[in-house]
């Protein structure tokens, strides 16, 4: 068996072929493996955990695989990059179907509240936000940011697709924030683990950046 | 500053190389669509569309082939739509390298197609596209059709929106039959009843012949992307310009 520098975990829920191949792009030397096995997950370098459709389904179907120990050893250990649902799953819960998380965070995941959909000029903002928003990094108190934010301007676009947020209890793990219209918590960091809401798989050359530093990087 | 509006160049598929035609006739050749995806990605489009306008079932799979070769070059979100007419195509053009499927005929002969896609695959990647024509033989001002806009379906264009929408939509994309191929501009009161009536954001298509026309889709239909084939096919403008026409206009865009 040849080693597996970053498994990307592959639970049954959508469309796997634009992570992977855009990590292929920014690490054509490393050995990129869609998966599905827990053992897999748990040999793996770097870990990237994304996610599309409902939550309850997601959670549903990576315990259908058995990969939920794998996910959560992974994201506590090694290099792990949560994408969309795949930031969701790590909090406590969710109102999407009233669904249990993998509780790593605490905190909840929250529907865009229709009454609050309305920009500065009055006009309807539309639920899911689907689109280029930007992307606010969260400095520290001696004004670094997070290493996967490097080469990426403050403020720079990413693509957005979801209708549902992350709320989390602990400040300290906020590593970026969006405004719709509301401001919300995009990208929580912890140690080894960095997730976002938005997709840099399709977020053109500010999310390749992104996964590029994901490769390179090595969390004390 | 907040969301971006999306420009969406459009290119219409068919035997393999990009087509654009005039009210749905008279197709001209436009290029390779791989080389032409790549030139609006490095552009700054903000997503793509393919419609698979192949007539013939022969060669159908050509555009399988093709998105998966955009989708290993060009990292923004991937439409592909025509001649989707079950759950299995969906599959087969995300497996591609589709980040959304549009459903457009099927979605009028079979809405629980719609349902069913969006229940599977998420509403996320579930576009149902929308040809509507104006008319004065119903109590309603636009009607659905299908075929390219030859058949008609007696359906309300706005009540079939909210219909597409509660079954699992997740974007519309609104194409006005009248419009398409004239130069003259989107069916802006069209797009802003449907974009008043529903929740999704929509795509407006169907008459884009300068930039102001972008503008206009924007700020008088209410659109949250707009889409356009000729204006960028042949060079008349290049998706940045239009980008950055919009911008001094007051749209917000990503440049």
């Amino acid at each position: 068996m040849s080693t597996i520098d970053i498994a990307v975990v592959d639970y049954g829920m959508g469309n796997l072929r634009s992570v992977s191949k855009a990590l292929e792009h920014v690490a054509p030397t490393k050995n990129v493996v869609v998966t599905s096995h827990p053992d897999d997950v748990a040999k793996a370098s770097r870990v990237v955990f994304p996610g599309q459709g409902a939550m309850p389904d997601c959670i549903r179907e990576l315990d259908a695989r058995g990969l939920r120990t794998a996910v959560l050893d992974a994201a506590q250990n090694k290099p792990f990059l949560g994408i969309c649902i795949g930031l969701q799953m790590l909090f406590e819960h969710s109102e999407e179907g009233d669904a249990a998380g993998l509780g790593l965070f605490k905190g909840s995941v929250k529907r865009f509240a229709t009454e609050d959909m309305v920009d500065s000029q009055g006009e309807k903002l539309k639920v899911p936000h689907m689109g280029w928003n930007q992307v606010y990094q969260h400095r520290n108190l001696d004004a670094n940011v997070h290493p996967l934010w490097h080469s990426i301007e403050d403020g720079a676009r990413f693509y957005y697709v979801h209708s549902y947020y992350v709320q989390p209890e602990d400040d300290n793990i906020v590593a970026g924030f969006t405004h719709y219209p509301n401001r919300f918590t995009c990208a929580v960091a912890k140690d080894n683990l960095f997730a976002v809401q938005f997709h840099p798989e399709k977020s053109a050359n500010a999310g390749l950046q992104l996964l590029s530093n994901f490769v390179d990087w090595s969390p004390n | 500053m907040g969301l971006a509006k999306r420009i969406i160049p459009c290119l219409d598929v068919t035997n393999g190389r990009v087509v654009k035609g005039v009210n749905f006739l008279e197709l001209r050749d436009a290029g390779d669509p791989v080389e032409i995806a790549r030139r609006y990605d490095e552009q700054g489009a903000d997503e793509l569309t393919f419609l698979d306008i192949t007539a013939s079932s022969d060669n159908r799979g050509l555009i399988l082939h093709i998105i998966e070769e955009v989708a290993s070059q060009v990292f923004i979100p991937l439409t592909v739509g025509g001649g989707v007419r079950e759950v299995e195509d969906v599959r087969r053009l995300l497996n591609a390298g589709a980040d959304k499927v549009s459903i457009n005929t099927t979605a009028v002969l079979n809405p629980k197609m719609v349902q069913a896609a969006a229940a599977k695959f998420g509403s996320q990647c579930i576009v149902v596209a929308i040809d509507a024509k104006k008319v004065d033989n119903q109590p309603f001002e636009w009607e659905v059709f299908t075929h390219g806009g030859r058949k008609a379906t007696g359906l309300d264009a706005v009540k079939w929106a909210e219909y597409m929408v509660s079954l699992g939509a997740g974007e519309l994309l609104v194409t006005s039959m009248d419009r398409d191929g004239t130069k003259i501009g989107f069916n802006n009161p069209l797009n802003k009843a449907i974009s008043n009536a529903v929740e999704v954001p929509i795509i407006a298509s169907g008459g884009v012949g300068n930039l102001q026309h972008l503008v206009d889709g924007v700020k008088e239909g209410g659109a949250d992307a707009v889409l356009a084939a000729s204006i960028f096919h042949y060079g008349e403008y290049t998706v940045r310009q239009a980008k950055e026409y919009m911008a001094q206009h007051g749209i917000e865009v990503r440049l």
